[in-house]
């Protein structure tokens, strides 16, 4: 299986849709009246926020593939997702620090049920590495991995229904809302972003899998050159039969 | 809305911005080096196999020279 068919076009798509959103952020999004210029980090930072979650989710569905078929692929596959996720995860806490600072005089406010819950799922998921790397046999660690994908996956929902049901302090919630204060311009330039966002998760993923996938090609290799190399020395070593 | 709240804002702006962009070049930054390391192990590889093709020249050779 070759992950870098259609990589080049992903990575295109990926360019132009983060550069149109990043220029209607510039150019046509209206300033927010609360908040100002500052209101603009939500087209970087709530797409994010959303495809990390996304992710997370999509590492517990891969992991679900890899316990019911056992081929090695899709755990690696759910171990991308994961890593991927984490990746953007530590995007997400950065870009929202900046943004309660802004707006908030604060970087962190620990009685923000959204904030907090973001946090404990990044704890959680921040475990999942250590975790599976401290099991040594390959077979046990990929279905420990599955099983922590799939029980924290399942939890990702769960926790964002229960921060949807909490009563916020100071963080603005917008999706669901009918006075959100967000014009047509504004949904039009966070849909946008929010498609760049995952189309650029979609192009790591297949770039990190491109690279693993060649790396694991390259161990099969090495180990067929090593072995055949051993064989050749051993042909070599053996007396020769002499024939009359 | 006033000139000095306006450049504060957009300080802010630009370090939210700043952070993806940068979070994404250490991102690739990791990735050219595991291509660099894996171009590596290519390299060495091919050296393997050329080897491996010259000794199975001097096997020939032997196996002629037995005949």
């Amino acid at each position: 299986m070759t992950y870098g068919k259609g990589l080049p076009g992903l990575a295109a798509a990926t360019c132009l849709t983060l550069t149109t959103g990043f220029l209607l952020v510039a150019f046509y999004a209206p300033t927010d009246v609360d908040q100002g210029l500052i209101q603009k980090i939500f087209y970087l930072h709530v797409p994010l926020a959303i495809v990390t979650l996304g992710g997370f989710i999509l590492g517990g569905i891969l992991a679900i593939a890899y316990l019911r078929t056992g081929e090695r692929v899709w755990d690696v596959r759910s171990y991308v997702a994961i890593h991927l996720s984490l990746v953007l995860g530590v995007a997400v806490l950065l870009t929202g620090a900046i943004w309660a600072k802004a707006s908030w005089g604060v970087w962190w406010e620990w009685k923000e049920p959204t904030l907090v819950s973001f946090l404990i799922v990044f704890l959680l998921y921040a475990t999942y590495q250590p975790l599976r790397f401290s099991i040594d046999d390959p077979e046990r660690q990929s279905r420990y991995a599955a099983v922590f994908a799939i029980t924290a996956g399942a939890f990702v929902p769960l926790n964002f229904l229960a921060v949807r049901l909490a009563e916020p302090l100071i963080h603005p919630r917008v999706f669901g809302a009918a006075d959100s204060g967000m014009e047509g311009p504004m949904w039009l330039t966070f849909f946008v972003c929010l498609a760049g966002m995952t189309l650029l998760f979609m192009a790591l993923w297949k770039y990190e899998m491109t690279s693993k996938n060649a790396a694991q090609q390259l161990r099969a290799l090495r180990r067929r050159l090593a072995d055949e190399a051993e064989a050749r020395e051993r042909r070599s070593a053996a007396p020769a039969t002499t024939t009359s | 809305m006033p000139a000095q709240e306006l450049s504060e804002a957009g300080k802010y702006l630009a370090a939210a911005y700043g952070v993806f962009v940068a979070l994404l070049l250490i991102y690739f930054s990791i990735m050219a080096l595991k291509l660099s390391r894996m171009e590596r192990q290519l390299t060495e590889l091919n050296e393997l196999a050329e080897r491996g093709r010259d000794g199975e020249t001097a096997d020939d050779a032997l196996e002629k020279e037995r005949v």
